[in-house]
């Protein structure tokens, strides 16, 4: 499968999570607009990672490159685990104080 | 077409179709579900990729564990559409324009890199993405940063336990 197939689906997944962020108001809804982001950029990771393995396989044939990116996903996957459940309880703990989701009431954090 | 074309451009359709839905979905509910679609047609690109090891986990830990999460904080809220948020007109035209502008620059720089023009994805084939040599090359070379993960999930743990106590 050609690599820019690839490229052209996570580029659209990546600004479908942008045009998200940008046009809800909903708290969750961005926040999972963001985990969309996450996601388009690790399938490309992924599908370099094999792009670089089809080159080097035609010189050896056991080749083990492009593990390093497989590895960097995982990587990635963990720390947006992190992130999900700290980013959960700063919006559980917004709805207590204010009772709303609003993204607009997040510049209240600063006082 | 052969099986792997029909199979990529069905994934990849429906990858669009419910990451679009999550944006237009005025129940939350309704986006977290189609967020689960959407990191289920991913996991298919997974496997078509035959990285095995990360379809797994993304099943598990995303669409399982995270999704999950989600549900839960939204129904401990009890959010329904009614007192649902939503921006002006022009500040959603002005959204969709500059998400819009940002695929487009994209799109013509990859268009115009030679770089990028003959190269192929590996798809079916090439067992790099199986657990047997990942879990060797993650033990080895990789054993500090697994490690410096487990710091990093008991602090998280504790942020989350910290933040969201009743005080």
């Amino acid at each position: 499968m050609p690599i820019q197939y690839y490229i052209y689906l996570c580029l659209a997944l990546f600004s479908i999570g942008i045009i998200g962020a940008l046009t809800r108001r909903n708290v969750i809804i961005v926040f999972m607009c963001i985990e969309l982001m996450f996601n388009a950029v690790n399938l490309l990771l992924v599908a370099f990672s094999k792009m670089h393995l089809a080159a080097a396989t035609i010189a050896d044939k056991a080749s083990t490159v492009g593990t390093d990116g497989q590895l960097f996903v995982f990587f990635i996957m963990v720390v947006a685990a992190a992130e999900v459940s700290v980013g959960l309880a700063i919006i559980v703990m917004l709805f207590r104080n204010t009772h709303s989701v609003d993204i607009n009431f997040l510049n209240r954090l600063k006082n | 077409m052969s099986t792997t074309e029909i199979l990529f451009f069905f994934l990849s359709a429906l990858a669009l179709f419910s990451a679009s839905m999550v944006l237009i979905s005025k129940n939350p509910v309704h986006s977290v579900l189609w967020l689960v679609v959407t990191f289920f047609a991913i996991s298919g690109h997974y496997i078509l990729l035959n990285a095995q090891f990360l379809a797994i986990v993304n099943i598990i830990v995303y669409a399982g564990a995270i999704m999950v999460l989600f549900l839960f904080v939204i129904m401990l809220m009890n959010l329904n559409q009614q007192n649902e948020p939503q921006k002006n007109f022009w500040m959603k035209l002005t959204g969709v324009i500059s998400g819009g502008c940002f695929m487009m620059v994209l799109v013509s720089l990859v268009r115009q890199t030679l770089d990028m023009q003959s190269k192929v994805a590996m798809t079916t084939s090439g067992d790099i993405g199986l657990i047997k040599n990942l879990g060797k090359v993650l033990f080895s070379d990789y054993v500090v940063p697994f490690e410096i993960t487990s710091v990093l999930f008991l602090s998280a743990m504790i942020g989350a336990i910290v933040i969201g106590k009743k005080d």
